[in-house]
């Protein structure tokens, strides 16, 4: 494997969004967590740019990094939640050993399968906004709709939730 | 990009999952082990989207093939949309009922 500018860039990317990915587990306060989850999804989406998946990193960081992380950050806002104590337990322990021998086996089963080699030339330009409409207007017509009833019902059960009950 | 291979990505996919499942087992906030399950959607995501790029989006495969992967990644968001806000305000309703919200010790049906 030659080191290439595009591996160069890949690393950059990549070095940062995992570290990121740590530092939303092992912050203690909700809000550091929140914030390096925002970073996280940023990067992602430009690791999408990089797999020429553009209009799925434009929503990346619309939906994700703006939408559901202001969400977060409103909610944590809000509720200011006192800093729970993390306890020495057993539970982290073996929560990080879970994971170690997790990672291995995921890794050891599916990485050696896949080769060194480098992407071949790009067929389909799956990742422009035409494709994908194309696709949600024509074969997958039937899951779009049942997801705009879902998000419907999602509204609709959010709004009462968070309602305040008057006795 | 030419020359990352997607050995690469997808190392970088089952690590993302897998420092979220370590997040939901050891974390107690609530909140914190939400993102940590939007952390996994998202390793999902990225795993769905190389192999559309490195399998599916070259000579060989037809488009209806190619645009499987990005569909998924599409209802995958939208899904974590409606489940985001749903989770949020159950979290909401509980911190009402309780002032600390330690999912360890939580134990609202009284089992």
């Amino acid at each position: 494997m030659k080191l290439t500018p595009e591996l160069i860039i890949f690393v950059m990317l990549a070095g940062p969004a995992a570290l990121a990915a740590v530092g939303v587990v092992a912050f203690g306060s909700a809000i550091r967590s929140a914030l390096c989850l925002v970073f996280n999804f940023f990067l992602l989406a430009f690791l999408y740019f990089s797999l020429s998946m553009e209009m799925l990193g434009i929503s990346q960081i619309v939906v994700y990094s703006g939408a559901i992380m202001v969400l977060f950050v409103f909610v944590i806002m809000l509720l200011n939640p006192k800093l729970i104590e993390e306890r020495k337990d057993l539970k982290r322990p073996i929560g990080l050993a879970f994971g170690v021998v997790l990672f291995g086996v995921l890794a050891s089963q599916v990485l050696p399968a896949l080769g060194l080699e480098g992407p071949k030339p790009l067929r389909h330009e799956v990742g422009t906004p035409q494709m994908i409409g194309e696709g949600l207007f024509t074969n997958y017509v039937f899951p779009f709709e049942v997801v705009s009833i879902l998000l419907l019902v999602g509204v609709v059960g959010s709004v009462f939730l968070a309602k305040r009950r008057t006795q | 990009m030419n020359g990352v291979p997607l050995v690469a990505y997808l190392g970088l996919s089952m690590f993302m999952f897998t420092t979220g499942v370590v997040g939901v087992v050891i974390r107690r906030n609530p909140i914190v082990i939400f993102m940590c399950i939007e952390l996994m959607l998202n390793a999902v995501n990225l795993a769905f989207l190389s192999f559309a790029r490195y399998r599916f989006a070259i000579e060989g495969h037809n488009t209806e093939q190619a645009i499987a992967g990005p569909m998924m990644v599409i209802f995958v968001m939208a899904v974590a949309a409606a489940e985001v806000a749903v989770g949020l305000g159950i979290i909401m309703a509980i911190y009402r009922l309780k002032e600390e919200v330690d999912v360890d010790e939580l134990n609202l049906i009284g089992g």
